[in-house]
């Protein structure tokens, strides 16, 4: 299976909305094993200002993960996902991702560089949240992730 | 507490901590994320592509990692920016039924870099499982008050 060249440069629009909850972000918490009081305490993510609970540091990767998927699923691509190794990952918050907030992700893809047999590919997306009910309410930037996936060609 | 700017120094020593993982932790992480590639549960598919066997997510163990700093900075939402390359990958042993780890990953955090203007401090951290840096240039902004 041949990485296809062409996607460099290929963008995916916002596809479906990801509507961040309060459990959502007790359950992720939870797993990166975060105790922070902000996580899990309405109250206590209040007294340090915010709307509602926060989401760990990394809690946007679910969406960025889900964006991903239209990449690597897409059978123009030619990546094969049992091949797929996480080589890096950013995450720059503009504002912190709260319970509540309606998010959709745009996909970059920013870079396809051949490596051996396989490539290495750079997606970035551009995480947003809805200010309405609708797909089309404006839009505040919320978060920007960088991801680096290795594709290991054969014998890699 | 929130630390104050003026009272940081690079190189000042952010503590460290053990995290010990389990096979149900990667399992408890692979729903809460949404990432169910099986290297990360079963070992005959992680051994079929080439790995020793079951292996940590990567973001487990970068999400895992940040909590030094998150709890160091007094608000998650302090953290503005946060990076990092998977260098190697963290086995995770099947001691399901004992009280046993399966990993332990070593956290530990110093200040690498502190802007004046913009008010953050960039801490460097180090993340050491079965003696090798899994994760490399593990860094996170972070803005105080």
């Amino acid at each position: 299976m041949t990485i296809n060249p062409d996607l460099q440069g290929r963008s995916y629009p916002a596809a479906e909305v990801y509507d961040v909850g309060r459990e959502k972000i007790r359950e992720f918490a939870r797993a990166v094993k975060a105790t922070h009081p902000a996580h899990f305490d309405v109250d206590a993510a209040k007294a340090l200002g915010h709307g509602d609970l926060v989401a760990p540091p990394t809690f946007a990767i679910i969406v960025a993960q889900r964006a991903d998927a239209q990449l690597i699923e897409d059978p123009d691509s030619g990546i094969d996902f049992s091949r797929v190794v996480h080589a890096d990952q950013r995450f720059v918050h503009h504002r912190p991702i709260v319970a509540g907030d309606r998010l959709v992700a745009e996909l970059h893809v920013d870079g396809v560089r051949a490596m051996g047999g396989g490539a290495m590919i750079t997606t970035r997306s551009e995480i947003f949240a809805l200010a309405g009910s609708d797909a089309a309410a404006p839009r505040e930037a919320v978060a920007t992730t960088t991801s680096s996936i290795l594709v290991r060609g054969e014998g890699q | 507490m929130t630390p104050t700017f003026s009272e940081l120094t690079v190189g000042q020593d952010l503590g460290s901590r053990s995290i010990e993982v389990t096979r149900t932790d990667l399992v408890k992480y692979a729903g809460a994320s949404g990432d169910f590639n099986p290297i990360h549960w079963n070992d005959a598919f992680a051994t079929g592509v080439g790995l020793p066997g079951v292996i940590a997510h990567g973001m487990f163990t970068m999400g895992a990692a940040v909590q030094l700093v998150t709890d160091w900075a007094g608000d998650p939402a302090a953290v503005v920016d946060f990076q990092t390359r998977f260098s190697k990958p963290v086995p995770v042993s099947d001691t399901t039924g004992t009280p046993d780890a399966g990993a332990v990953i070593e956290v530990s955090g110093a200040i690498g870099a502190l802007d004046a203007d913009a008010g953050t401090a960039r801490v460097d951290l180090t993340v050491v499982a079965g003696g090798q840096k899994v994760l490399m240039k593990a860094q996170a902004v972070v803005r105080l008050a």
